[in-house]
């Protein structure tokens, strides 16, 4: 069995006074693998902890008990920290406050010189970057000219500057319109596919979950579910009752199974509901 | 931001001429021989021979001199004052008399040299900062400050706070109408009123100002960190500066126009 | 009390060189008591034009007029107005300033000249509507409030005024489906029960395909569609070419229609696409499924 690049053990997270929400365990009894290559999606609504467990990834958090590896690194060690984040790069929620510089390159670039990596090299790997998430064109930009779409993919490609194993998505699309959102899914989707990047995806988005390997369903700090999309969806009752959406398309296909009919369970999209309806194609 | 994009000063015009390509601690160190030559310059011949040497950048520069003369209009008022001032309370030769205002010949001299002095102080520093983009700037900042570590000038967190500062300076104008905006839209006036009226209408703008950009901050320094800063230690650049053939050149020739007009003029 | 356009065009920075037209020519009436949805692409003009309805920005050439009266006069009260027209930005939390939540609500009336008393009557109802008691949240801070929290206390603040019309722009925007849904229920019930018309800019078809009576949709600064749901959804290449979708289920739906299936596509939610399957079941149109 191929060890993971990623293993929780019995994680538990409680928050510290100062955050507010005091006393709170944020994650519970965490376990969690996830190999190389992998898409995993994490699914959950506000405050389920999805955002904890991110943070855990690269080290910004540690846990209160229990353990987190990340390729071989125990997050807890500090002297492996920064090792650790350039192995695992993280892309945040807004677009606005995760940009650091005042040009398109010298943002992409920031990670790479916190490496101390030679100019050169440096130069290369902006160019490369970009190029990668298809915004070349716009490396002299400065970030408050660029759509929120746009925003976040110079934020992913600032982190795979830093050519990392993984990338940690932290709700990257949460405050972005429609457009901004398919950009950023086909962005990371090709990352995945043609760049072997494993992703961690955290959303509450359950449309951008259907073209994971897997998806994590969590609530109040414990994982409640885990498996392939049809898998998960086809629990429509279990995610209703978490206050979790399924699509529509699923939604009709297990009403339907309740009225008695056959259609097959966890049918996703409409693509598959019309290819039961209709055969003969 | 919409309303406040017509701003030109501090403006940067990309290029690609001899003076945008010069290493920008060289126009940095010009820019302050400039400054105090203008300071040692008193006499018509000088400002002459300075507006020369100003006038021979903005050609090489390749920038077109409406966009020059822009930047001094919003110091327009400054201008005039200074010119009205020296011109009323200089002591000396009288040229005319109005009520208990005199307009002497030393007046109108002073004022006018001064005058010249700012005109020439302000196009000036403006080609610094027209040819050079703010990342060029604050990395040229850093590198001429970086000796002064040992006496405790902390030349990297200074350029870190100008190019974060600059970073969201368009950021923080756009909330700043957004917010005014959706306030107006509950009643709020930030218009009418006495001066004590209308700073207490500006709570409801700049507490979700500050509240904001303390959130803003903290994201940031998380990403920060989370990609990897930890300070100047150890930190590469995207292009390292490096003084080329044309900056020595340069500079040299700023260094003599310099000293020649300081002790001859 | 209605709005209503008339040729309405508006340029941001008109007479400069980057002058850009974001609406033109635009004429629109929302009746009173009307539920509208307002969609479009990003840059369509969508914000733009909600900020016309209450003089927040003045056309550069056509009429306004809100109950009748011309809001591109010089000495129209806007004040007046902006207490009738009540309008809830995005990320309306982001706006928050009060020390107590009871200041913050209250910071609408306050402006349109109520006593304290009848002040805190307006808190008190404008909380009970977006589901928060007022006697436990009054003086708590804004600022110390969950992230579903403060988004009710702020939109609380616009219901305060008690306005006639609500313009919202993307109110849900980063809720989680729970609270989504809470805020869109709680926007229909006020819709419902004070028959207050709505103005909801969203980018969410599913939500105004079950909420609204009518939908505009917005293209390049002009208005490209309005109708009721139904019809506007009956479009789904035109809404497909302008980069907006349809609800899944009225996809499937003009897919299976394509597909020579006598269907009807007039569906928007589930439940009538479950009845519509089942007919198609049952008169063996679709064959293999039958109990």
């Amino acid at each position: 069995m191929k060890e993971p690049l990623i293993r929780f053990t019995d994680v538990n997270f409680i928050y510290a006074k100062t955050h507010g929400r005091e006393g709170l365990a944020a994650l519970q009894d965490v376990n969690l693998e996830i190999f190389e290559g992998e898409f995993a999606a994490v699914l959950g609504h506000n405050g389920s902890g999805k955002s904890t467990l991110a943070k855990h990834v690269n080290a910004l958090l540690s846990p209160t008990s229990g353990q987190v590896v990340v390729a071989g690194l125990d997050t807890s060690d500090q002297e492996k920290v920064w090792e650790i984040r350039q192995k695992v790069g993280m892309v945040f929620q807004n677009p606005d406050n995760q940009l650091v510089a005042t040009t398109v390159e010298e943002d992409v670039a920031f990670g790479p010189e916190n490496l101390g990596i030679p100019s050169a090299e440096i130069q290369r790997r902006v160019t490369e970057s970009l190029k990668t998430v298809d915004m070349l064109s716009y490396r002299l930009h400065s970030p408050h000219q660029l759509s929120g779409g746009q925003k976040q993919r110079v934020a992913i490609a600032g982190v795979i500057s830093m050519l990392p194993k993984c990338i940690v998505l932290d709700e990257p699309t949460a405050m972005l319109d429609p457009e901004g959102r398919n950009e950023v899914m086909s962005t990371i989707h090709r990352l995945n596919r043609e760049e072997g990047i494993t992703v961690l995806h955290i959303t509450h988005h359950m449309d951008e979950v259907i073209g994971a390997d897997r998806v994590i369903v969590m609530d109040e700090g414990r994982i409640v579910l885990q498996g392939t999309p049809r898998e998960v969806f086809s629990q429509v009752d279990l995610m209703r009752s978490l206050h979790l959406d399924v699509p529509q398309v699923t939604d009709l296909a297990e009403r339907l199974r309740n009225r008695g009919y056959s259609i097959p369970q966890g049918t996703l999209t409409v693509n598959e509901m019309v290819m039961l309806l209709c055969p003969s194609d | 931001m919409r309303m406040f994009r017509s701003v030109t000063i501090g403006q940067h015009i990309p290029g690609d001429s001899i003076i945008h390509r010069l290493d920008p601690r060289t126009k940095i160190l010009s820019a302050i021989f400039l400054i105090v030559l203008l300071f040692l310059v008193n006499g018509f011949v000088g400002y002459g021979l300075v507006a020369l040497g100003i006038a021979l950048v903005i050609r090489a520069s390749r920038i077109p001199w409406k966009f020059v003369i822009r930047g001094v209009r919003p110091l327009l008022v400054i201008l005039v004052l200074t010119l009205t001032l020296h011109l009323f309370m200089t002591e000396g030769r009288v040229i005319f008399q109005i009520w208990f205002l005199k307009v002497t010949w030393e007046g109108l001299f002073r004022g006018l040299m001064m005058g010249t002095r700012l005109i020439l102080l302000i196009i000036g520093t403006s080609m610094l900062t027209l040819t050079t983009s703010p990342m060029q700037l604050t990395d040229g900042i850093e590198t001429l400050l970086r000796p002064g570590k040992k006496i405790g000038i902390p030349a990297h967190e200074l350029a870190m706070m100008m190019t974060i500062a600059l970073r969201f300076i368009p950021t923080l104008l756009e909330e700043t109408e957004k917010i005014m905006k959706a306030q107006m839209a509950r009643g709020a006036d930030f218009q009418t009123g006495g001066i004590m009226q209308r700073a207490k209408s500006l709570i409801p703008l700049l507490v979700p100002l500050f509240v904001n950009a303390f959130r803003r901050a903290d994201d940031l320094a998380i990403a920060m960190e989370a990609r990897g800063y930890r300070g100047g230690e150890g930190r590469t650049k995207l292009r390292e500066l490096k003084f080329q053939r044309v900056d020595v050149v340069a500079l040299g020739l700023v260094v003599t126009f310099a000293v020649l007009v300081g002790v001859f003029f | 009390m209605s709005i209503r356009l008339e040729n309405v065009s508006f340029s941001y920075l008109e007479d400069t060189p980057m002058s850009q037209a974001a609406l033109r020519n635009v004429s629109l009436e929302i009746e009173e008591g009307e539920f509208v949805g307002l969609i479009g692409p990003t840059g369509s003009g969508k914000s733009t034009l909600i900020q016309h309805f209450n003089g927040l920005l003045k056309p550069n050439s056509g009429k306004v007029y809100v109950d009748g009266v011309d809001l591109t006069l010089k000495d129209t009260q806007l004040r007046l107005i902006r207490q009738k027209v009540g309008m809830v930005f995005q990320y309306p939390e982001h706006q928050l300033f009060g020390e107590t939540v009871l200041e913050d609500v209250g910071f609408g009336p306050r402006n349109g000249g109520l006593s304290e008393e009848a002040v805190v009557q307006r808190v008190r109802e404008a909380l009970a509507y977006v589901g928060l008691e007022y006697e436990t949240i009054r003086d708590q801070s804004p600022f110390e409030l969950s992230g579903g929290q403060k988004r009710r206390v702020a939109i609380a603040g616009v219901l305060a005024m008690q306005p006639s019309v609500l313009i919202l722009d993307e109110p849900t925007a980063g809720l989680d489906p729970e609270g989504r849904e809470e805020i869109l229920g709680e926007i229909r019930q006020l819709h419902e029960e004070r028959g207050i018309t709505v103005v909801l800019v969203t980018h969410s078809m599913e939500d105004v395909a079950r909420l609204v009576d009518r939908l505009i949709v917005m293209e390049r600064g002009s208005i490209a569609l309005d109708g009721t749901p139904v019809e506007v959804f009956g479009q789904v290449a035109r809404l497909k070419k302008m980069g907006l979708g349809v609800p899944e289920i009225t996809e499937l739906m003009h897919e299976l229609k394509a597909r020579g299936l006598d269907v009807n596509t007039d569906i928007l939610t589930v439940a009538k696409a479950e009845e519509e399957i089942i007919r198609l079941i049952e008169s063996r149109k679709v064959m293999g499924w039958q109990k």
